[in-house]
């Protein structure tokens, strides 16, 4: 497999706090990669960085090989907030079509725009406008916009924070079967552990602020993945374990995780405990 | 419909009231004359054709200062709303020129522009302008940086993204700002044919009709097609609003 990604010494500084420091990793075509971190600990920031929103301040990424300056052509990024990220004033086929625009003739753009929207099942909605559907409905359209794209390199922000439970699912086993049929790359970051697992081929584990590296674990789960039965599985149980172990505290049960998971663990553990804290106290003041 | 019902019933009430009144003895004959007797004159005015010229007149002049007002505000809006050094620039001389009242500069307009059309347009311009201004200025600090975020994601550049998202984001502030707008405009058009003593005009035929003899029945005519002309105004913009920027309202984007 051919790499797409390649991610070197990747750091970012907002003044002089540090949001991600010095990352590398590789994503190969056709991969599913996801990484995980806590909340706050420069996921986005990542995100930003790699999509060209926001300057590097170290290192370099190249994608296909490419060296990536300013905002790559051949990317796509769906942001956790569909609400804010789908243009109200236009209809769910317009919204699909915007990317398209300036790029592919108007026959082609329709065209594109009507058939992504049938691999995510909103052949109907097409001249419906956003907030006339639900949420994992306005997501769908985003997910369909970034495929209608026909990126490289697909960028995945906490996609599903912010649907409920069951729509979560549906939404998580339609981005592994659009993957799978479209052959997309995708990086998804998210906070939730058991969704990195599910979702990954491969999961990156990121520590608490400033996000380095701390794990780069494979995913041994079956290609296809059931709800109900791949987070049964030993296997799933066992990586979910690891993961969480990895962000939370103890040590690990793989030799093959490098770094410090002890220290990072007890960092990671008093940050949390600092943050609840401070959140606890918030509260309070909230109440008087 | 039931609503509109309601109105229709609560017009025909007061009507009716102030019929009983002005034909009582609680007022003396012709002081305020019933609503009969104006609408019977209304409809003969609006069959002479002078009245008829003099509602042109400001219709007119009120539809060319709130062009001109829209024309000159939006673009300078953007600029202001877009360029932070421009707008620290401009703050000063825009917190001392949008205090001056536009009724208090009339005089001056008259003496610049003379009686013709030409002042109370000049006027109204100045006079609508600002809400138009603050509005798109408003809506460009309201921009949702991350529609922004999602054009530029996709390589948009950034000409186009002040066209196919800035823009488009502002219009229903923008609206809200034409709205206002108007209704000044129409104030001050008319206001300016009153104090200018202009040839034509609502505001002139209102004052001529007051002055002398002091026709009521024709004051009143003039003054009720003065409020409905503010009112058809304002029902079409509000209908232009829900129309095309019904999806402001929906995510809460409308004043
Ligand atoms: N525009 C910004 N300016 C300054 N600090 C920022 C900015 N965006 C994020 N940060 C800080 O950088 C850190 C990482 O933020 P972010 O990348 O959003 O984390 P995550 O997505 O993992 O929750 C946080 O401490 C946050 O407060
Ligand atoms: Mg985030």
């Amino acid at each position: 497999m051919s790499t797409m990604l390649e991610v070197t010494d990747l750091g970012h500084r907002y003044g002089d706090h540090t949001a991600i420091d010095r990352l590398s990793f590789t994503v190969a075509a056709g991969e599913l990669v996801c990484i995980v971190g806590p909340s706050g600990c420069g996921k986005s920031t990542l995100l930003r960085t790699l999509s060209g929103l926001v300057a590097s301040t170290t290192g370099h990424v190249a994608l296909h090989g490419d060296e990536v300056r300013g905002v790559p052509d051949d990317l796509a990024v769906v942001f956790q907030d569909y609400s804010r990220s789908l243009f109200p004033w236009l209809t769910v086929q317009r919204n699909v079509e915007f990317p398209l625009k300036r790029k592919v003739s108007r026959a082609e753009r329709r065209a594109r725009a009507a058939e992504a929207l049938e691999w995510v099942g909103l052949s109907g909605a097409g001249a419906k406008y956003p907030w006339q559907l639900s949420g994992g409905m306005q997501q769908r359209v985003a997910i369909a916009r970034a495929l209608a794209y026909r990126p490289a390199l697909l960028l995945m922000d906490e996609p599903f924070a912010s649907v409920d439970a069951q729509t979560r699912f549906e939404l998580e086993d339609l981005l592994l079967r659009v993957r799978r049929e479209h052959d997309t790359t995708i990086l998804l970051v998210t906070h939730d552990i058991d969704e990195s697992v599910y979702l990954g081929d491969r999961v990156l584990v990121l520590s608490k602020s400033p996000a380095t590296i701390v794990a780069n674990l494979k995913v041994d789960l079956p290609a296809e993945r059931d709800q109900i039965t791949t987070r049964e599985s030993d296997t799933f149980v066992a990586l979910r374990a690891e993961t969480a172990r990895l962000l939370h505290g103890g040590g690990t049960v793989r030799p093959r995780v490098q770094a410090d998971p002890e220290g990072v663990a007890a960092r990671f553990l008093a940050a949390e405990r600092a943050e609840q804290a401070a959140q606890a106290s918030k509260r309070h003041a909230a109440q008087n | 419909m039931r609503a509109a019902f309601r109105g229709l019933v609560g017009v025909a009430v007061l009507l009716l009231l102030w019929e009983l009144l002005s034909n009582s003895d609680l007022v003396p004959p012709g002081y305020i004359p019933p609503p009969t007797v104006i609408g019977a004159t209304l409809v003969r005015l609006l069959l002479d054709g002078v009245f008829v010229y003099d509602v042109i007149a400001s219709v007119l002049a009120w539809a060319i200062a709130l062009g001109v007002a829209i024309a000159v505000a939006v673009p300078l809006g953007l600029v202001l709303g877009s360029v932070p050094a421009v707008r620290r620039a401009t703050r000063t001389v825009v917190e001392l020129m949008r205090p001056i009242p536009s009724v208090a500069m009339i005089p001056l307009a008259i003496l610049l522009f003379g009686g013709g059309p030409e002042a109370k347009i000049v006027l109204a311009v100045y006079a609508s302008v600002w809400p138009i201004l603050f509005n798109t200025i408003y809506a460009l600090d309201e921009l949702d940086e991350q529609l922004v975020d999602t054009a530029r994601a996709f390589g948009t550049s950034k000409p186009r993204i002040m066209a196919t998202v800035a823009l488009p984001s502002a219009a229903p502030f923008v609206m809200t700002g034409i709205r206002t707008a108007a209704a000044i405009a129409l104030i001050v058009v008319v206001s300016t044919e009153l104090l200018a003593g202009a040839t034509l005009g609502l505001g002139q035929f209102i004052l001529t009709a007051s002055s002398g003899g002091g026709r009521m029945d024709l004051v009143f005519a003039g003054t009720v097609v003065a409020g409905l002309i503010g009112y058809l105004v304002n029902a079409g913009l509000e209908w232009v609003q829900r129309r095309f920027f019904a999806w402001g309202a929906r995510t809460g984007e409308t004043v």
